[in-house]
């Protein structure tokens, strides 16, 4: 059984490196990660919110959607937890 | 030397002079350097998510170093639940209040016909104010993560 | 061949991540306790994280946290400036990762109360009888 799992981590190890070579290199400024809406962002940000922190102005008001409900999982996660492990005293 | 086994019996393992004083010194510094943290969102690395977890940090240090049932008399469970609420709350208030005042969901924008300081300077206020939400929720759940997993679901007897 | 070879090791710093992600993986479906299948599973997400944040660097750029009245006078380069986005969505990336780390552990306590063990083929066999 480990061996079996050594064997398949290793070929998806080798599988994984044969796809990096389509990558961009490491700290290119044009890269496809780099170009399209971050730019915008980057530019746009503090005349547009006055909040010199891009990261707080991206995840607080550009993003706000997806930081509600990130808010409501870790929430469920509080209440899954209560919900598994409570037991009622008899 | 029975004696000393029969001192050590009644007291429990972590239960120390030096450790109890000091964390009772410490703990309103790490809740005031959490509130540091949330509030300079704006203009230093922070916001949320890293201030809620420092401030719940300290409620845990403080159930750490004394009892668990001590430390739930202090601070509820029920108080707990009633904060992780109110944290969600404030976000879900603030993002209906802008649809309903006229504007999109989430654009703090439109809150400026409330109180007339500017569209601009609403969208900073407007993720202020969402950030204290979501630093609430996520300290009560940090807190309430450690007290049913620490306890068993019991929260009679803590680490 | 030397340009696959050279396509894939001069961009050393993938090979961490990928080692990284193999360690995790092999965690998971290889050891038998559970604990360490969710430690597994949490050096799989470090690795992902890293991964994202390296995606977002550029050379010689400074922090994205500008400056304000320099910002509102003259405008700012994005070639100068690091890429934010992965920061933001790692964020939320790092809470997931709390929370089912959270609820596994949980689910992990209710399964020794109930059979006393948690090494996974003893489990599976007193669920067989």
């Amino acid at each position: 059984m480990k061996i079996f799992a050594l064997f398949a981590s290793l070929l998806t190890g080798a599988i994984l490196l044969y796809g990096v070579q389509d990558f961009a290199p490491w700290g290119d400024p044009a890269s496809p990660a780099n170009s399209h809406v971050s730019s915008y962002y980057i530019k746009q940000t503090v005349f547009e919110t006055h909040v010199p922190n891009i990261v707080t102005a991206v995840l607080g008001d550009y993003r706000g959607y997806d930081t509600m409900f990130e808010t409501v999982v870790i929430f469920c996660a509080g209440m899954a937890v209560i919900c598994v492990l409570r037991r009622s005293r008899h | 030397m029975n004696l000393i086994r029969k001192k050590a019996a009644k007291r429990k393992f972590g239960d120390n002079q030096i450790i109890r004083v000091s964390v009772r010194i410490m703990a309103p510094f790490i809740q005031l350097f959490g509130l540091y943290v949330i509030a300079h969102g704006h203009y230093s690395p922070g916001g949320g998510f890293q201030g809620g977890v420092v401030l719940g940090a300290s409620f845990i240090l403080l159930s750490l170093a004394f009892d668990l049932e001590k430390t739930l008399k202090s601070f509820s469970e029920s108080m707990n639940a009633v904060m992780a609420n109110i944290g969600v709350l404030i976000y879900t208030g603030t993002a209906i209040l802008c649809a309903l005042v006229g504007g999109l969901f989430l654009d703090y924008a439109a809150l400026n016909s409330i109180l007339p300081i500017g569209p601009i300077e609403w969208r900073s206020l407007g993720i202020f104010i969402v950030e204290i939400g979501v630093g609430f929720a996520v300290m009560s759940i940090m807190l309430s993560l450690y007290w049913d997993l620490s306890s068993g679901g019991d929260m009679d007897k803590g680490l | 061949m030397t340009d696959l070879v050279s396509g894939i090791v001069a961009k050393y710093n993938y090979w961490i991540y990928v080692i990284l992600m193999m360690i995790g993986l092999y965690a998971m479906i290889g050891k038998r306790n559970l604990v360490k299948k969710l430690l597994g599973m949490n050096i799989f997400q470090t690795a992902i994280i890293l991964f994202f944040i390296s995606m977002g660097v550029k050379r010689g750029a400074a922090i994205p946290i500008l400056d304000k009245a320099g910002t509102l006078a003259n405008g700012v380069d994005p070639v100068q400036i690091l890429n934010p986005l992965p920061h933001v969505l790692m964020l939320t990336a790092i809470v997931v990762s709390v929370s089912v780390t959270g609820v596994a552990l949980a689910v992990m306590i209710r399964i020794y109360r109930e059979y006393g063990t948690l090494e996974e083929d003893e489990i599976l066999e007193k669920l067989d009888r």
